[in-house]
């Protein structure tokens, strides 16, 4: 009975945290520029990647996988903002104008 | 000194549950061996201060990770529903967010805790603010961001804040 929650449990998190990866790499080819694509690979970073990890701890066969489980999704917590933020300052310094406004028109900063 | 001994209980306890050696008394002692090492590394290396072993935050920062994951699975849901949207209603903003903590650490978890909520991204780091890219109208809402700025001031230790710790933002 418990086995059967788990696994209902964990295939529904498998099946959102896949749905998330997919939506985020379908935003990452809609989305306009380059600084609204990577809000969509935001959510490949966070609700697809964590949930994906989620799923898999309720798989583990001991806690001992568990806790390296949330060792590795504990450490992408930490580390994917740094990436993207590198990436996204990266654009910034070097030039790039944000799409802004309902418009989307590539306007000046301030 | 405080320091010293959390970094160490930190390393122990990551090197136990990744080798999940409890009962092997050799593996154990090589184990000790390496903690030490790695500490005495680090002693060495000047980086036991509020960056490399950031403590200051510490024992609140569990309750604020747990709010945080709430807010990050709402944002998921608006971008979501953007980045399928037949007709994406998108409105990409730009504004400036002043910050009020005073620790290195502190500002990090803010500008990261923005960065990791989908439809927010850091852009550029000041000194006193910083510059985000929001995805929408929505999602660009300074008055949240300034309630996240005050929640992470309110983990800063207080002996580690200075004078003057209360500020709003600023949008535009």
């Amino acid at each position: 009975m418990l086995d059967l929650v788990r696994d209902v449990l964990s295939f529904a998190l498998f099946a959102i945290g896949s749905l998330a990866v997919v939506a985020g790499a379908v935003g990452i080819v809609r989305f306009p520029d380059f600084y609204t694509r990577l809000h969509a690979a935001g959510v490949t970073d966070t609700a697809g990647a964590e949930l994906i990890f989620l799923a898999m701890m309720l798989q583990a066969p001991s806690y001992l996988v568990v806790a390296k489980l949330v060792f590795i999704s504990f450490f992408l917590f930490l580390t994917s903002p740094v990436s993207t933020h590198a990436v996204a300052h990266a654009g910034w310094v070097g030039g790039i104008r944000p799409l802004l406004g309902p418009e989307l028109e590539r306007r000046d900063v301030e | 000194m405080a320091r010293t001994l959390i970094l160490g209980i930190a390393l122990a306890g990551l090197w136990l549950l990744l080798s999940g050696y409890f009962d092997k008394p050799l593996l154990l002692v090589f184990g000790v061996v390496s903690v030490a090492m790695s500490m005495f590394l680090a002693a060495r290396a000047g980086v036991l201060d509020s960056e490399g072993v950031p403590n200051v935050l510490m024992p609140k920062v569990f309750g604020y990770w747990g709010w945080l994951a709430l807010e990050i699975g709402k944002a998921n849901v608006i971008v979501v529903r953007e980045a399928l949207a037949i007709r994406p209603n998108l409105s990409p903003t730009v504004f400036k967010v002043t910050t009020p903590t005073r620790t290195n650490a502190g500002y990090a978890t803010f500008c990261n805790s923005v960065t990791l909520t989908p439809g927010t991204v850091t852009i550029d780091l000041e000194p006193d603010y910083f510059v985000v890219h929001a995805l929408t109208e929505a999602l660009a809402d300074v008055a949240a961001i300034n309630d996240m700025g005050r929640r992470v001031a309110a983990l800063e230790n207080p002996a580690a804040r200075g004078a003057g710790g209360q500020s709003g933002g600023v949008g535009e």
